[in-house]
């Protein structure tokens, strides 16, 4: 019992790293909360569960349409959307206003195309039958997705740390003025992390319906938290960090299922609360953040 | 005439002779009474948000600590209507208490601290293991207190008492000096104002806003789940409709309940996703073009707005 809920924990743990790596990539480059996040992780799992319902392509596939469809589609919403909202006041504030009124788009948008209910995948297309891993049993699917997801976490520190627009990625998470002053093009970086921090969500929404059951348009809230959570645990701001905020959370959770699982659901709430109050400067202040 | 005055002849005393006067001529009372609730809600709102800058994104915890004080008050304790009231509004101050440690966080992390407690309160309220204490997820009933017409009443005086109050706000030192830490809080403690004590008597008050009408709510309903009264609709509703007006005035709010939760109910009842694309458009289009909501652009002008 209790290696199943490490084990399955960690396994989940990775997979919430991808949940929350998109938003704390793009948090940590542009400084702005994206609270449609929730939302492009629920067109990643619609767009996995129709394009599967269509023409029959593996997830693994859609895993790779969604991210150019969604890096290409971020592109364009940056400019439309994040440079004038940089020159607000206060555009820490605002953003969590105007992706809400985003989310709220995209919400409406989705229960118009597919209707409110529930709708899922059948786990057998990722293989079937259980894997044994030291002495425990678990889905194939979630082991498939923790895969894919140690995947995405390692393409993105490749980027991050071994290519030279991640390398100007990171100047511009330190300082966004300096990074200007020194002759980046700070917009076009930005532009690019945001696309990849929606192409990221979608990747993570393809493989929802494995992992977190069936999928809704209203889902986003939740995931929301849930990332919230997670990058809050790990480091605001500093997206590998999110790889320890995910394996804390997902551990944590499976513990919470195996032992109280009435009380499971409050989680990610109160962790959530306790590691803002408990170590405000060590996520709040910036000075801690490695990029 | 001191501007107060104004204010209140211009802004409080039109609104509060609405909704007494029109339930005599108009026979759909539970529709003026969600007008008058979101009119509370979104001037509670405007106390924290507009004047402190804290934007409560789990404003409707205090809603629901409210309902459920009052309803917990009448069936356990079997307590007449107005303790129960105060028992609500006793439950929302509580939370609030709870919750100050939060006003510590900036910005963008309490607004996510604060949803993610009203998510928790609504996790704890409606866990079956609560059934004993709370009804769990079965919802409440509280048919023996149901009085329509006294309960509305009382809507109209918590919402002209809360009118009142943001007049005061915008017409005394307090106010302004929460307008001060809202703009620079390091600079406000600088020029001698108790930084802590105010924002956290602004943050209170707005708290037992929220658990008054939240209990004059149950009265009034008398029979709701914990997902009706722990519903994000509440916070995200009384904050889109306080920013579309403006905050920081008196009449702003006002004007955003009554024009959005007007084209709600022509619209939002029926296709609800419509709605929700239309409000979702206006949010972003508000954020990016008007951030201080319909009355600036009078302001703009040199207009005094109330």
């Amino acid at each position: 019992m209790l290696a199943y809920a490490v084990l399955a924990g960690l396994i989940f743990g990775l997979y919430f790293s991808l949940v929350g790596l998109g938003l704390n990539l793009i948090f940590g480059v542009m400084r702005i909360v994206n609270l449609a996040h929730g939302d492009f992780l629920m067109l990643g799992a619609l767009a996995a569960i129709s394009l599967f319902a269509l023409i029959g392509l593996n997830p693994i596939g859609t895993a790779f349409v969604v991210l150019a469809a969604f890096a290409l589609v971020g592109f364009p919403l940056y400019y439309l959307l994040v440079p004038r909202l940089l020159r607000a006041k206060d555009p820490e504030m605002l953003s969590i206003m105007l992706f809400f009124g985003l989310s709220q788009v995209i919400e409406a948008l989705a229960t118009m195309a597919f209707g409110p209910s529930e709708r899922s995948i059948p786990g057998r297309v990722l293989g079937t039958g259980p894997v044994q891993f030291l002495g425990q049993r678990f889905p194939i699917a979630w082991v498939i997705t923790a895969a894919a997801s140690a995947v995405a976490v390692s393409a993105i520190y490749f980027y991050l740390y071994r290519t030279r627009l991640g390398y100007l990625t990171r100047a511009v998470m330190v300082d966004r003025d300096e990074a200007l002053a020194t002759g980046i093009d700070v917009h076009r970086v930005s532009a690019i992390a945001f696309g990849l921090g929606l192409g990221l969500a979608a990747i993570a929404g393809v493989f929802a319906p494995f992992m977190l059951g069936s999928a809704t348009p209203a889902m986003g809230v939740e995931l929301n938290i849930q990332s919230f959570a997670v990058i809050v645990i790990g480091s605001l701001g500093n997206p590998l960090g999110t790889v320890l905020g995910g394996a804390v959370y997902g551990v944590s959770l499976m513990f919470m299922q195996t032992y109280f699982s009435t009380w499971a659901n409050l989680l990610p709430y109160v962790l959530l609360i306790l590691i803002l109050l408990v170590r405000p400067s060590g996520l709040l202040g910036r000075q801690v953040r490695r990029a | 005439m001191p501007r107060s005055l104004r204010h209140l002849l211009l802004a409080v005393l039109p609104v509060t002779l609405a909704a007494s006067l029109l339930p005599a001529v108009y026979s759909n009372q539970l529709l003026l009474f969600n007008f008058v609730v979101f009119l509370t809600l979104a001037q509670g709102v405007n106390v924290i948000y507009g004047f402190t800058g804290y934007l409560p994104f789990g404003y409707v915890g205090f809603f629901g600590a409210g309902a459920y004080g009052f309803s917990l008050c009448v069936i356990h304790l079997h307590a007449a209507p107005p303790l129960a009231l105060a028992a609500g509004s006793l439950a929302a101050i509580l939370l609030g208490l709870l919750l100050t440690p939060l006003l510590r966080l900036s910005g963008a992390y309490f607004a996510i601290a604060n949803l993610a407690a009203s998510l928790a309160l609504y996790q704890v309220i409606s866990n079956p293991n609560l059934t004993d204490i709370t009804k769990g997820p079965y919802g409440i009933t509280l048919s023996g207190v149901y009085q329509p017409a006294l309960s509305y009443g009382t809507a109209v005086a918590i919402m002209t008492a809360t009118l009142a109050l943001t007049v005061f706000l915008r017409n005394s030192n307090f106010g302004l000096s929460l307008q001060a830490i809202r703009e620079d809080a390091v600079s406000a403690a600088m020029a001698g104002i108790d930084v802590v004590r105010a924002r956290t008597t602004a943050w209170l008050l707005s708290a037992l806003i929220a658990g008054l009408i939240g209990a004059d709510f149950a009265w009034y309903v008398s029979v709701f789940y914990p997902d009706t009264v722990f519903s994000p609709e509440f916070s995200i509703f009384a904050i889109v409709f306080a920013l579309f007006g403006g905050v920081a005035t008196v009449s702003g709010p006002v004007l955003g309940v009554l024009l959005l939760y007007g084209i709600y109910n022509v619209i939002g009842i029926s296709t609800p996703q419509y709605f929700q694309l239309i409000y979702g458009l206006l949010i972003m289009l508000l954020v990016l073009f008007l951030p201080n909501g319909v009355v600036s652009l009078m302001r703009k002008r040199g207009i005094d707005v109330p």
